[in-house]
């Protein structure tokens, strides 16, 4: 059962918490869960251990100084609201340091679960600019951080190593590797400039 | 007489981009120790674990598995001196050998560029070298230059040993192993409250939102000089390495308050331990230093630098 039409389409108003409509009860006896099995398909299995104590947003730095709730997360998750759940701004605050795994005690791996809910997220669209253009630099270069300027070859020198690593930054057959890996998995699609609707 | 141990040199972008000084204190390091640092040519990104580990698992994990090969095909283990490349490489490499769903896709991507995955290496970080291999022991011997008296802050970042319960190599709640690697070079601990927490960078938070990376950083630095500060902060990763680095002039920039800690990757606290003179690996050429047209606080650091 898709619950999505029920919660009044507030995804595209997800920072808004609050509105002046009172929202559908969620019915939890026939709960969706095909986003539950989505996420523990990407690497978030332990997700239905969670019995919501607030260990995981206790131990969050993150959580600390941004609006992003972990557990919160995982309850909606739960309850299939996989559109606030992917649309939701705070999904990209988290820094995947895992102290929630290292404290969770129910083994929810709740950072597991955060990459997993982004990466369905990246699937239907919810990207960040920073992050598309992150990803074209490894396309490009074959390094998220390119050796892009003379400057940093010059630092190079000046240390005593070599001005170009052995890296992709020497061997353009390397980045010509990363480019077909990223044809046949889709990802050179996934993250090319898209037409301004 | 054991054989002489080599690695794979897994340098990522940010040690050779931006901080080589970093790569040359590793191998002025590791010489010492007598462990062969190998080439490992063609290696790309690990990739970048925040981003593409968001994006897209399988391209995240194919990527990874192809830097792997590299290493598997050469038959040594791969060192490398980031925690976000030892996140990918070492996360990559345990997926791929505990998920055959995983391995069976990216052995397919991988096929297509003449490459496949067999799981017959495994990968290190420069503090699993030192402290397992070379021994804290042999270390110590190697101290010509012990930095006495010189206060000694922490910060061990998050993925050389998070998630603990699929690293199982310290405590992350009670680490030791960097500290005492740490300690080998003479200088004193301070511990800190916020000694544990992520420098802020990780996950593609500093990509998305630098500012509040730099809160991150900032609450750390506060942590430490309620703690009575100290004279330097050891990491063992060069992107935490810039972030607490050039990170504070970024922090001047938008929060208009002003630090100045140096920052040195492990390597090169015990390049200098060591006896090697700063110059030897270019420990001024930190991104603050140039931005901020300063140099390290020799005196403080206990360094006498006669040229300067």
């Amino acid at each position: 059962m898709d619950l999505r039409p029920k919660i009044n389409d507030t995804s595209c108003r997800c920072v808004i918490l609050t509105s002046i409509d009172e929202k559908p009860a969620i019915e939890i006896d026939v709960p969706d869960d095909s986003f539950v099995q989505m996420i523990k398909k990407t690497g978030g299995p332990n997700i239905q251990n969670c019995f919501q104590c607030g260990t995981c947003s206790g131990s969050c730095p993150a959580g600390a100084r941004t609006n992003y709730l972990v557990r919160g997360i995982i309850r909606k998750a739960l309850l299939g609201l996989k559109q606030q759940c992917i649309s939701a701004k705070e999904l990209w605050y988290c820094t995947t340091c895992y102290t929630c795994t290292d404290r969770c005690p129910q083994d929810v791996k709740p950072t597991d679960v955060i990459k997993a809910i982004r990466n369905i997220a990246v699937a239907e669209g919810y990207m960040l600019e920073p992050h598309q253009k992150t990803a074209q630099k490894v396309l490009e270069a074959g390094h998220a951080v390119p050796l892009d300027k003379d400057s940093w070859q010059d630092l190079r020198e000046k240390v005593g190593v070599e001005r170009i690593p052995p890296n992709a930054s020497r061997y353009a057959e390397a980045i010509e590797e990363i480019r077909k890996i990223a044809k046949k998995t889709g990802f050179d699609k996934l993250v090319e400039d898209k037409e301004e609707k | 007489m054991a054989k002489k141990k080599s690695f794979y040199h897994f340098l990522g972008c940010i040690i050779p981009h931006r901080y080589p000084s970093v790569e040359k204190a590793a191998k002025l390091v590791f010489n010492d120790l007598g462990i062969d640092l190998l080439d490992m040519d063609g290696a790309t990104c690990c990739p970048a674990p925040g981003v593409f580990g968001s994006f897209d698992r399988v391209t995240w994990a194919t990527i990874a598995a192809r830097n792997l090969t590299i290493a598997e095909a050469g038959g040594h283990p791969i060192v490398t001196g980031c925690n976000g490349c030892f996140a990918s490489l070492w996360d990559a490499n345990y997926e791929l050998k505990h998920d055959h769903e995983l391995r069976d896709k990216v052995n397919e991507n991988l096929a297509e560029i003449g490459r496949e995955f067999k799981g017959t290496i495994e990968v290190w970080h420069y503090v699993d070298a030192l402290y397992q291999l070379a021994g804290l022991e042999k270390i110590r011997d190697q101290v010509t230059r012990p930095f006495t008296g010189v206060r000694m802050a922490l910060h061990p970042g998050c993925h050389w040993m998070r998630p603990k319960i699929i690293k199982q190599k310290d405590d992350s709640e009670r680490p030791h192993i960097f500290r005492e690697l740490c300690e080998t070079s003479g200088a004193e601990y301070v511990p800190y409250k916020d000694e544990l927490i992520c420098c802020g960078a990780g996950g593609a938070v500093r990509t998305a939102d630098v500012k509040i990376a730099l809160e991150f950083t900032k609450q750390k630095f506060d942590s430490l000089i309620a703690a009575g500060g100290a004279d330097m902060i050891i990491t063992p990763c060069p992107f935490c390495e810039l972030q607490l680095d050039a990170g504070q002039v970024e922090i001047q920039k938008y929060f208009e308050q002003e630090y100045k800690f140096d920052i040195l990757h492990v390597v090169e606290l015990l390049a200098l331990a060591f006896g090697h003179e700063p110059d030897e690996f270019g420990l001024a050429t930190h991104l603050q230093y140039m931005q901020r047209k300063s140099e390290p606080a020799w005196e403080n650091l206990g360094i006498k630098v006669g040229e300067h």
